[in-house]
């Protein structure tokens, strides 16, 4: 019976150590350790075994069956990884395809330049103002020094709708009507919006753009101010090493009158096709709020001052994406729009 | 305004400074200059000739061969021009010499004939033909006999100038003459101005033997001077006149002209000559026109009169344009013997209007509607009454006819140097103040601490204190400003509520994946009102550009769609874009109602995933779940409901509704309207984004995490395909009351499988109590009476 035994153990051993698979290795552990399997036969036979033997041959199973029991834990550990193994190795992918797109739109370049703009400004105190597109004669002209008949008029050709009211031919408007509104009380504000003008749409002129303009008013304001406030503009739009200059100008409702340009951001001064060579590039027209400006609006112009300033939108965002052809920002080209999807910071 | 150096060295010294420093200093201290022009364009070897003979070219019949004198030889050149003659002198390109335009003369032989040179026109020089006398315009420029033979053609002539364009903007009128730019140079490089000298010799008999002046309206016309000049021989000009003119961008005609426009030009004041012969009454009237009454202007243009207008007369007839044109009738010619110069005052906003009546800009008018120098008419008066003394042998009778109302007193300004540093931010010392004006030819005092400044009448500009600022500013320099930041009570700056609301929708709907676009107000009459949310008139401009640009838009979709359709034609088949922006309609009031719009159209494939086999049309249901997340984002409750709108799919169009108001439109385009605009299918939608955006948001509270588990059953019906979704849900919540959470349509079958006219819809619903664990036997209760409600509405369940 003993050789019986380790018979069956050499056995047992064996089919464990050929079984290829998980499945296999079961197979061996039902037919050998199972309720109707040979050791248990034998330990059934043992009641036919002298009383004396039976303590001896009864260690002598248990010592078999724990043998082939560990034999196949431990076969069963290396069939089992190398099952998983296996499942992985099928489970291997392309990793190079393609993800799942996630479908982004993003903002039009004018508003990104504008959000920036305003984002900014509101970061300095300033509150975001709106008005009306279409607009009075009133605020469009009269209240901003420009009196019917005025020459400085012919600088903006205009659609009207009827003899007073008219298409705005810049965000000015909303500043009388923001002034008028205060009754005398300081302000800070930006007014951006859509503007309309008599042009013929090429690729420098569209009959509608957009500006951004800021207003400033209050106790002893300096056009030191107002240079002050320019420059950080230009240095958070342009880059740190931007310098500005004023240039005299003209506009109706300020005095004085200045146009800022800043140092070249392509050549940084030296001169190049973007600065025609002069180092310089024209961005934004600003002034010192005219008194017949303030007084209209009902403000002390002895006592308070201001200033102002505006900007093209479309000239900025041609400026920093070297944008050529203003016409793009009106035909919304998908090739062109989705371009505007980068953060910059 | 061009301003040739040349000539502007006649009143200022320039101190020998390169043109392009010049330039560089005349715009930052005011005036832009925006082209500085070589009028050599670096032309070498360009001489006067001689043609001493001149005669056919045997093979060609629009050649001539010419012997042409240059000095150093007699040399053949053939020319082609045909005013060309012998005993000309002319101009002559050597062999070897360059034109403007990069053009290179070289021997040649044309036709057989050997050619040195070239005979040049003015257009050849690099004078635009605009400019050139119409005597020579289709030819070769003759010069004048007293041309040296060989001498250079380019400083014998004045071509070796520059020119500087300046950008004038309206309040500068000053520098519309030449005398102001001497100023303005003056005061930049503090040099003193030299006004011109006026001599000649007065005839014995007196101007107002001849001619008498009345003028009717003071207030339009205060000043009005008239000179007598006879004998003149009407001629052309000196070469340095012409070429003075055709510098300042105006074409020579003959002496008589020329001096009244070379008189413009240097003192920007407008003169007028006429033939008095023509005149025939020896009587000036200076009248407002009567209604109706017609002029025929120098420009052979008839023109008819209104009241406004006014007019020069003979006490008869108008003989010209007041300050616009004069009239062909008593126009100057070749056979001119006597001429009456007239400088005169006229009141701007008049010759504005009259300019502006009849689409007529002169060089005079465009003056004389930005205000001249009151103090200049009679000095110009008398400069063409010398000029034409010596350049038309004319004999100026003595003394002038006037009519003079016009103050012509120097504007008084006052202001403190305080207030002047104040404004700037800046520590400018009295003296150096007292010197730029002094440098401007300001007149200035200093009386208890203010500067008072008499104000020349040329800078009409200077009114008030302010103005005084910027002169001393420019000419200070801007750069020597500091750079501070306004001393203000900080406030928190920030959006409104309803900004940030619109920047939440459009960052969801980029997020989305939606492109923004911008598009166009003005559109079509044809195309302003469709897809319009509310029915109005439509607003049309006075005077439109085109048709397609006459008419405020009333809904965002058709500029929206034809940006679709632009990007389709190219290729891009998937494009969805949202626009926000006004529609335009029109109210009681005098202004419009502008309502903030946004709209979003879509085609193509929303989603492609391809290779995982993932496609997704856009289609109805995409733009609603948009709207739907919308709806969400901004806690503002939306329906839908069935809708109609032209233009777009009757069974595939949905109102949106807020508060039962509607506020929106969603559909899928008419495959009518597809068609017209060459779209695949298209989905749309427009809603009104002010009235949702205005709407308060309510504070976010939070809803505490469900403690109880909630239990879910779910239902599959057979309903008619006429019933919708949205009711049998609204049946289910009825039904379910407060325990019934949620309701879900989990699936939809429309297949052949199912009996015609029929389809199949399942539900999923959510049971939850906060307050305990539902039973089964509690839900069960409830979800009984659901199915009860809903065979009673006719669903039946499907098995
Ligand atoms: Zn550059």
């Amino acid at each position: 019976m003993e050789e019986q035994l380790q018979g069956l153990k050499t056995e047992a051993l064996e089919k464990i150590a050929s079984a290829a698979n998980v499945k296999e290795l079961n197979d061996v552990r039902v037919a050998y350790l199972g309720k109707k399997g040979p050791i248990t036969d034998l330990l059934k036979g043992m009641g036919k075994l002298p009383a004396e033997e039976r303590p001896k041959m009864g260690a002598l199973v248990n010592v078999v069956r724990e043998d082939v029991t560990a034999s196949l834990e431990e076969r069963m550990v290396i069939l089992e990884e190398a099952a998983i193994n296996e499942k992985l190795q099928s489970e291997t992918i392309d990793i190079t395809l393609p993800g799942r797109p996630v479908k982004t739109g993003n903002p039009h370049p004018l508003t990104r330049v504008v959000e920036e703009i305003e984002d900014l400004f509101i970061s300095m105190g300033y509150e975001i103002a709106e008005g009306p597109e279409v607009e009075k004669d009133y605020y469009n002209f009269e209240a901003l020094n420009l009196p019917k008949g005025h020459p400085a008029r012919d600088m903006q050709d205009s659609f009207y709708i009827t003899e007073d009211i008219l298409l705005r031919t810049h965000t000015s408007p909303v500043q009388a009507r923001t002034m008028e509104a205060k009754g005398g009380e300081p302000i800070k504000i930006i007014c951006p919006g859509k503007v309309y003008r008599r042009d013929n749409d090429d690729a420098t002129h569209s009959h509608q753009f957009t500006q951004i303009e800021g207003l400033v008013i209050g106790e002893d304001i300096r056009m030191s101010d107002l240079k002050g406030t320019l420059s950080v503009f230009a240095k958070k739009m342009f880059g740190e090493d931007r310098e500005i200059r004023l240039r005299p100008s003209f506009f109706p409702f300020t005095e004085p009158s200045v146009e800022m340009d800043i140092s070249c951001f392509k050549c940084g001064g030296t001169g190049c096709n973007v600065c025609k060579k002069t180092g310089w590039i024209e961005i934004l027209g600003a002034g010192m709020v005219h008194p017949n400006v303030l007084e209209m609006a009902g403000y002390d112009s002895k006592r308070l001052t201001g200033f102002a300033f505006g900007m093209g939108p479309e000239r900025i965002a041609m400026l920093k994406y070297g944008v050529e052809d203003i016409r793009h920002f009106y035909t919304n080209d998908v090739r062109f729009l989705s371009q505007f999807q980068r953060t910059e910071v | 305004m061009l301003v040739s150096l040349k000539w502007l060295k006649d009143y200022v010294n320039l101190q020998e400074l390169p043109a392009q420093e010049l330039a560089e200093k005349i715009t930052r201290s005011g005036i832009e200059v925006d082209a500085v022009i070589d009028r050599s364009f670096g032309m070498t070897n360009v001489v006067v000739g001689y043609v001493e003979a001149c005669e056919k070219h045997p093979e060609a019949d629009k050649l001539s061969i010419c012997q042409v004198n240059v000095g150093e030889e007699t040399t053949q050149i053939i020319c082609g021009a045909p005013n060309i003659a012998a005993g000309q002198k002319v101009i002559v390109a050597r062999p070897g010499a360059k034109l403007p335009g990069g053009i290179k003369i070289k021997k040649a032989k044309l036709r057989g004939q050997e050619s040195n040179g070239m005979i040049c026109s003015l257009q050849e020089l690099g004078i635009e033909g605009k400019l050139v006398p119409k005597a020579y315009a289709e030819g070769i420029y003759v010069l004048p006999e007293e041309a040296e033979i060989g001498t250079d053609v380019v400083t014998n002539f004045d071509l070796d100038d520059t020119v500087l364009e300046l950008g004038l903007t309206p309040n500068r009128a000053d520098a519309m003459s030449m005398l102001g730019v001497a100023y303005e140079v003056g005061a930049i490089l503090d040099e003193e101005v030299l006004l011109p000298e006026i001599t000649y010799s007065e005839a014995a008999e007196k101007a107002d033997s001849l001619l008498t002046v009345r003028v009717d309206d003071p207030e339009v016309n205060p000043l009005y001077v008239a000179k007598v000049v006879r004998n003149i021989k009407v001629q052309e000009s000196p070469m340095w006149l012409q070429q003075r003119l055709m510098a300042a961008g105006v074409r020579p005609h003959n002496n008589v002209v020329d001096v009244t426009n070379y008189i413009l030009m240097e003192y920007g004041q407008p003169l007028h000559a006429f033939d008095y012969d023509l005149l025939g009454t020896g009587n000036i009237t200076v009248r407002h026109a009567k209604e109706g009454e017609k002029i025929t202007t120098l420009d052979d243009a008839e023109r008819t009169l209104s009241a406004h207008n006014l007019v020069i007369t003979n006490g008869e007839k108008p003989v010209a344009l007041a300050g616009v044109m004069g009239g062909a009738n008593s126009e100057v010619s070749g056979s001119t013997t006597t001429v009456v110069i007239e400088s005169a005052y006229f009141d701007s906003g008049s010759i504005r209007q009259t300019s502006k009546d009849h689409g007529l800009r002169s060089d005079a008018s465009s003056r004389y509607e930005k205000g001249v120098d009151p103090n200049r008419v009679i000095p110009a008066a008398e400069r063409a009454a010398a000029l034409l003394a010596e350049l038309a042998d004319g004999e100026v009778l003595a003394g002038s006819v006037v009519f003079d109302a016009l103050d012509r007193a120097e504007k008084v300004v006052s202001v403190s140097p305080d207030f002047i540093n104040q404004r700037l931010g800046m520590k400018i010392r009295f003296e150096d103040m007292l010197d730029i004006l002094n440098r401007l030819k300001f007149k200035t005092e200093a009386a208890n601490g203010q500067l008072v400044i008499s104000v020349p009448t040329r800078r009409q500009d200077i009114q008030i204190e302010e103005d005084v600022v910027e002169e001393i500013a420019r000419l200070y320099g801007y750069d020597e400003i500091p750079a501070t930041l306004p001393e203000m009570e900080t406030k928190p700056g920030g959006l409104t509520p309803y900004q940030e609301k619109r920047r939440v929708v459009r960052s969801l709907l980029e997020g989305a994946g939606l492109l923004q676009a911008t598009t166009y107000s003005l559109t079509s009459e044809k195309s302003a009102q469709q897809f319009a949310l509310t029915e109005t008139e439509t607003t049309k401009l006075l005077m439109p550009m085109s048709e397609e640009r006459s008419t405020l838009r009333q809904s965002l979709l058709p500029h929206l769609l034809e940006s679709v359709s632009y990007n389709t034609a190219r290729r891009s088949d998937s494009v969805a874009l949202y626009e926000t922006g006004s529609v335009f309609l029109k109210t009681e009031d005098e202004l419009l109602n502008e309502e903030e719009h946004l709209a979003i159209a879509m085609t193509g494939l929303w989603l492609d995933n391809s290779w995982q086999g993932e496609r997704k049309e856009a289609d109805f249901f995409v733009l609603k779940g948009i709207v739907e997340s919308l709806s969400e984002k901004l806690g503002v409750e939306l329906a839908f409901e069935r809708g109609q709108m032209d233009g777009l799919h009757p069974g595939r169009t949905a109102f949106i509704m807020n508060d039962g108001k509607r506020i929106g439109i969603l559909g899928q385009l008419h495959p009518t309207e597809q068609k017209v605009r060459d779209l695949k299918t298209t989905i749309v939608m427009e809603l009104n984004l002010a009235e949702l955006l205005h709407k308060n948001s309510e504070p976010l509270v939070y809803t505490p995490v469900p403690r109880y588990p909630s239990i879910s059953r779910d239902i599959a019906l057979v309903l008619s395909k006429i019933v919708e979704a949205g009711t049998v849900v609204n049946v289910i919540r009825n039904a379910g009351g407060k325990l019934l959470k949620d309701v879900r349509v989990f699936d939809l079958y429309e297949g052949d499988k199912m009996e015609a006219g029929k389809k199949s819809v399942a539900f999923s619903l959510t049971y939850f109590d906060p307050e305990k664990t539902l039973t089964d036997e509690e839900v069960t209760a409830v979800h009984e009476k659901v199915l009860r409600a809903l065979m009673e509405v006719g669903a039946e369940l499907r098995s």
